[in-house]
């Protein structure tokens, strides 16, 4: 294979698998590829209490799982004192506390963040039909108030949705009217939503509660609402148990759907679940990650993220170097511009970086021409050149030192951070740029001096351009994509810019 | 504007750096051959295993510790040149015309002290002059004593011919002409006169100065017109010689005309520039491409200058030589 067919192979490969790897954590991982985005975090806090008995003591919740339209991004659990599980069973997940004896009023707390993804359908996953809860005793006069309930629901309908439907509002109807029998036991107290999941189970609609809370910013010590789920023969369907209407509301997270219940205690009485919620709004990047944490990733286990934090700003830093070489390459490739040492600017951009553009460029040019000055007195006293560049090396450092303290007592911060200047390579800048003075004259050096600075200001400019930061970091595939360009851009065998002026007077005559 | 020009030079068969770099030279010289032509003082050992003339080499200089042995070997010479083996682009060359004594003189009349120049050895010596500072050796020449039939197109320096050699055929040349200007150095962008050739006879085609045309030398206010090199065909014959012992495919060479010894060798260039076509008013792509296309490999040098000669012509009264070439 040629070497060119070679070039647009690799630049293939590398460009198509940087930008693929980016499109799959942008849609699949949720990365955002710009740098605004934000994305509703909830953090909702159950607490469990109860009154412990002295017995041993057995705390069974049910947790909820991960959806499609509000993933878990993190869970805690905490219970001092307590021995803690989790258990799978089939659908369900339950959390399971036990301890040996206990007294007084035991609290226990299980966190979780969720995350508010853009999903467009609510799938809601076939179920088996749940098992028949325990049945309420009721009373032969209850027993006839259902039944009757329940066939006039039937003549009044057409299929499972529609009795389900009607079958509430008799029921609401019914409970509501003061004095009548009511089919709930006022000792025992179920919700009513238990209530009306006895009447369609009796009916013969399979069906089953489903728990949730309704999301909403800064809410403290709700219980969990209830609404019920039926299988009309084809799909389950949620109704709302006391308006009757049909579908999930908006804002809601299911917590457990069929099962027994949502919280079992045996050791303690009085027990209570109560839920407390905070909304956040967070970069979309940070909630990408946590998501992420959980399934195995390998993508980003694999990635800066898994660095420490500080060790991360470097990095930051070092993934904004390829963007300044590919500003070098595409400035000489294409526009021919000449600059002293070829990836000088880079270094130079990035200490721009922190000193900002221009205290950067004036420090810049006031410790070239000094140094420059002095190079010139120093080439007068027949010095050998490593002991010069030296001397240039440490009147670089005593200037910086000297405008880092003076800038200090004028109250210019940034100055301070002239340190990240690359003294060497200044240093043998000032050397180059003596000779090029000496040799081709002022000219050069101004040709030269000023291509550096152009090139430099145009790579600190891309390089501190807030979405080239977001993606270089976030997606650092992408440097596979800018290694592909610069494959190509080596290829490129078309004029410069300059030599369409430098060439122009060949063609003229 | 910028797309017409582009066209037009395009058109023309000028060739770029960028394709100069990638079409040729990555493509024509291989890696290992650079060493040799970078290093002026291995390019002169190795034309002289094979018998071409360069001028005369008086001693070199290797390390500091050599630097004592640099009266010993001046002592004799009134006129010589100190050059940097690994200097670029005329980089460092120093030019001794005249001696009294322990006063040197530079060709501006400028005296320097031995100590400046032992300074200066010393300089070449750590690398100032040559490509990333890598330390370097200095050599010592003998002036060439310039053919006076060139003398009167340069300003104190030393004219000399730049010929392009592409697969060992002779493509272009030019006269470089050093003025006031260029403080006698034959280097086109400190602004010697390019004066284009025409490369099957040595005649000037068009000269051109810092991207002007000029039909007379500043200095010596010389007609360019009426230049003919003599004996063009020993210096296409030396140019084409050049690719068989650097093994380069693409190189520019540079000779001087001395008044004794005719055509030497000064240096050879792996990288020559592009200017040459402003000088000429000619595109390379043309005559590369023309090369490129040759079915044959194994050409000698006569065969190839002979191609030259036949081919390459700019002169009015063949017409249209570089499109009626349709014979190989």
């Amino acid at each position: 294979m040629s070497s060119r067919a070679q070039v647009y192979l690799l630049a293939l490969v590398f460009i198509s698998s940087g930008i693929g790897l980016t499109l799959y954590k942008h849609l699949s991982l949720n990365f955002p590829l710009s740098p605004g985005s934000l994305t509703r975090v909830w953090e909702v806090e159950a607490k469990v209490t109860f009154w412990a008995t002295q017995d041993a003591i057995t705390v069974d919740l049910a947790l909820p799982r991960s959806q499609d339209t509000y993933p878990i991004i993190d869970e805690t659990f905490a219970a001092s004192g307590y021995g803690f599980d989790i258990r799978s069973e089939g659908e369900q997940r339950r959390a399971l506390w036990t301890r040996r004896e206990a007294s007084g009023q035991q609290t226990l707390y299980y966190k979780l963040k969720i995350a508010r993804q853009a999903s467009s359908s609510i799938p809601i996953e076939p179920l088996q039909v749940s098992q028949i809860p325990d049945k309420l005793i009721w009373t032969p006069a209850q027993e006839a108030t259902a039944n009757t309930l329940i066939s006039q629901a039937h003549a009044l309908s057409a299929d499972p949705s529609s009795f389900a439907s009607q079958l509430l509002k008799l029921l609401n109807e019914h409970e509501s009217v003061e004095g009548s029998h009511s089919l709930n036991d006022p000792h025992q107290g179920v919700s009513h939503a238990n209530l009306a999941l006895q009447l369609l189970t009796r009916a013969g609609v399979g069906s089953h509660i489903v728990r949730g809370i309704s999301l909403a910013d800064r809410v403290h010590n709700e219980a969990a609402s209830e609404l019920l789920e039926l299988y009309d023969g084809q799909n389950w369907k949620i109704i709302d148990p006391l308006t009757a209407a049909f579908g999930l509301p908006a804002d809601f997270f299911i917590w457990q759907r069929g099962g027994d219940s949502l919280l079992e205690i045996e050791g303690g009485r009085g027990s209570k679940i109560r839920f407390s919620l905070i909304a956040n709004d967070l970069p979309a990047k940070n909630v990408a990650l946590m998501h992420v944490q959980e399934p195995n990733s390998t993508l980003v286990d694999f990635n800066i993220y898994s660095l420490p934090v500080e060790k991360q700003a470097v990095f930051k830093l070092l993934l904004l170097v390829p963007i300044g070489a590919l500003v070098v390459v595409l400035f000489r490739v294409f526009v021919g511009i000449r600059t002293s040492g070829t990836f000088m600017p880079v270094l130079i951009a990035m200490a721009f970086m922190q000193t900002t553009l221009l205290t950067g460029v004036g420090l810049l040019t006031t410790l070239v021409v000094v140094g420059l000055w002095i190079r010139s007195y120093l080439s007068q006293l027949d010095l050998l050149m490593v002991s010069r560049i030296a001397a240039v090396l440490i009147v670089v450092v005593l200037l910086m030192a000297a405008l880092s303290v003076i800038s200090y007592k004028l109250g210019l911060e940034q100055m301070l951070n002239m340190t990240f200047f690359p003294m060497v390579i200044l240093a043998w800048t000032i050397e180059r740029l003596s000779i090029t003075w000496e040799e081709d004259g002022a000219h050069e050096v101004a040709i030269q001096g000023l291509g550096s600075l152009t090139v430099a200001i145009v790579a600190y400019l891309a390089m501190t351009n807030t979405l080239v930061g977001h993606l270089t970091y976030n997606f650092p595939e992408l440097l596979l994509a800018i290694l592909g360009i610069i494959l190509l851009l080596g290829q490129y065998s078309g004029y410069r810019l300059n030599e369409l002026f430098r060439f122009h007077s060949a063609v003229e005559s | 504007m910028w797309i017409n020009r582009h066209k037009k030079l395009r058109d023309a068969g000028v060739l770029g750096i960028n394709e100069r770099n990638v079409s040729y030279i990555s493509r024509y010289n291989q890696r290992q051959n650079f060493p040799l032509v970078d290093n002026k003082l291995q390019t002169k050992k190795a034309a002289v295993a094979v018998n071409l003339p360069v001028p005369e080499l008086l001693g070199v200089i290797e390390s500091p510790a050599q630097l004592k042995a640099l009266p010993t070997m001046l002592r004799h010479h009134q006129r010589f040149v100190i050059k940097p083996a690994r200097g670029s682009g005329g980089k460092g060359i120093l030019v001794i015309t005249q001696r009294s004594d322990e006063q040197f003189f530079k060709p501006s009349g400028t005296a320097l002290t031995f100590a400046d120049i032992r300074h200066y050895v010393s300089n070449i010596l750590s690398g100032v002059y040559s490509l990333g500072g890598k330390p370097d050796v200095a050599f010592v020449e003998a002036l060439v004593e310039g053919d006076p039939v060139l003398g009167k197109y340069a300003h104190e320096g030393l004219p000399d011919i730049r010929i392009i050699v592409f697969q060992g055929f002779p493509v272009m040349a030019m006269l470089r002409c050093p003025t006031s200007d260029s403080d006698g150095k034959a280097n086109l962008h400190q602004g010697a006169v390019g004066v284009g050739l025409d490369i099957a006879r040595g005649t000037a085609l068009k000269a051109v100065q810092k991207d002007k045309v000029v039909t007379h030398h500043p200095d010596t206010d010389v007609k360019f017109s009426d230049l003919v090199i003599p004996n063009w065909r020993k210096l296409l014959e030396l140019a084409g010689h050049c690719h068989d012992f650097t093994e380069l495919g693409y190189l520019g060479c540079d000779i001087v005309l001395d008044q004794q010894r005719g055509p030497l060798i000064l240096e050879v260039n792996a990288r020559p520039g592009l200017f040459i076509q402003v000088a000429c008013g000619i595109g390379l792509r043309t005559r590369l491409q023309k090369i490129e296309s040759l079915a044959r490999k194994d050409w000698h040098v006569d065969e190839r200058i002979d191609l030259t000669l036949s081919h390459f012509s700019n002169s009015p009264d063949s017409s249209g030589p570089e499109s009626n070439d349709t014979s190989l």
